[in-house]
């Protein structure tokens, strides 16, 4: 019997990148730009997808929707459904994190041909998503009002991926010790020059400059 | 966490080369972790006990190297290394810094035996 030592150096994950890339030219070659929106549980994922596809309605945007839950519930791809657009469900099987096997078997169930755009909603999760390249174009993230202001300091992987932020429920900043200051130092020291936009869901408010900056990213048809 | 998901994977590329390699059995498996991967070695232990069984790799013994995390201030060019909380720059106080590493997250090498 003999020992060996055998040298590998190889990225623990690279079968998942391997895979995100591949997800990545279906997106590419279907010319459908790609978001993968990450936030806590409750940050306001769902409403944020459905304020974005009911404002682009006139505009006539085709969005798919990838819906990750850890349980086997439909609510959250109901709504999308109820506001015309097509939606996938996928359920992580109490796993914390979408990964790209899921969304690559996602995007088989997707009419990709047709679609603008597509956003998947991450399980809600401050740590495991940003572990897990998806193949999607942009990480958005969502950071909530009342969640507080120290998460970027909290949780500094998430925010160093990101290529936006959306703060949202802005509406009840005057009711929550929320020191957008304090938030936004954090953010700057993890990702610099971040393109944030502040909204509320609720309200409307700040969708605007949100908007300008999605449409700017669309396939022109 | 994603542990489980995470040690399937250094199970998967273990076997991989070990099988190349015509391995009988591994001994020892090096994992390179950066200080800002999120990741419990105590649970990815657990899990490798349970999957690993029956596989080349049963009872193979995990290693965690640990780096630190480096940063670099944007402004000054000071390069500090990562302490507990995020910090600004501590020569200059300045928030811009940015990452040098810390996200390694590798399968370094595997003793096997054959
Ligand atoms: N006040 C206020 N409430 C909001 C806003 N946006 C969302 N909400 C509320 O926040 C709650 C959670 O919103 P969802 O959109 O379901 O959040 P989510 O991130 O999709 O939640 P999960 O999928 O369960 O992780 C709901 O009660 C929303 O009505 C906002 O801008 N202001
Ligand atoms: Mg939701
Ligand atoms: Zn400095």
């Amino acid at each position: 019997m003999t020992e060996k030592r055998i040298t590998i150096v190889e990225k623990i994950l690279d079968a998942n990148d391997r895979l995100a890339n591949e997800n990545r030219r279906r997106f590419d070659l279907a010319e459908v730009f790609s978001i993968n929106l990450m936030a806590s549980p409750g940050a306001g994922k769902t409403s944020f997808i459905l304020a974005t596809i009911n404002a682009l309605l006139d505009a006539n945007v085709q969005i798919g929707v990838i819906e990750g839950d850890t349980a086997p519930v439909t609510l959250d791809s109901d709504k999308i459904l109820a506001a015309g657009m097509p939606a996938v469900q996928i359920n992580s099987g109490g796993n914390c994190h979408l990964d790209a096997v899921m969304i690559d078997s996602a995007l088989d169930q997707l009419p990709l041909e047709t679609l603008d755009l597509v956003i998947v909603e991450n399980i809600g999760n401050l740590i495991c998503p940003a572990a897990f390249y998806l193949g999607t174009h942009s990480n958005v993230l969502i950071a909530s009002v009342p969640e507080g202001d120290d998460k970027p300091y909290k949780y500094p992987n998430i925010y160093r991926g990101l290529d936006v932020l959306i703060i949202n429920k802005t509406d009840l900043l005057p009711y929550v010790d929320f020191d957008m200051d304090y938030f936004r130092q954090g953010v700057e020291m993890l990702n610099p020059g971040l393109k944030t936009f502040a909204v509320s869901c609720k309200t409307g408010e700040g969708l605007e400059d949100w908007l300008v900056w999605l449409k700017s990213k669309l396939p022109a048809r | 966490m994603h542990e489980l998901s995470v040690t399937e994977s250094v199970l998967e590329i273990a076997c991989k080369h070990a099988e190349q390699a015509q391995a009988t059995r591994v001994t020892d498996i090096h994992l390179v972790i950066g200080r800002l991967s999120s990741i419990v070695d105590d649970s990815v232990a657990f899990y490798w006990d349970i999957i690993s069984k029956d596989t080349l790799c049963e009872n193979a013994q995990l290693h965690f190297k640990r780096l630190p995390a480096e940063l670099i201030c944007l402004d000054c060019d000071h390069q500090y290394q990562l302490e507990d909380d995020l910090m600004p720059c501590p020569n200059c106080g300045s928030p811009r810094i940015r990452v040098l590493s810390g996200d390694e997250f590798n399968l370094e090498s595997i003793e096997i035996q054959r």
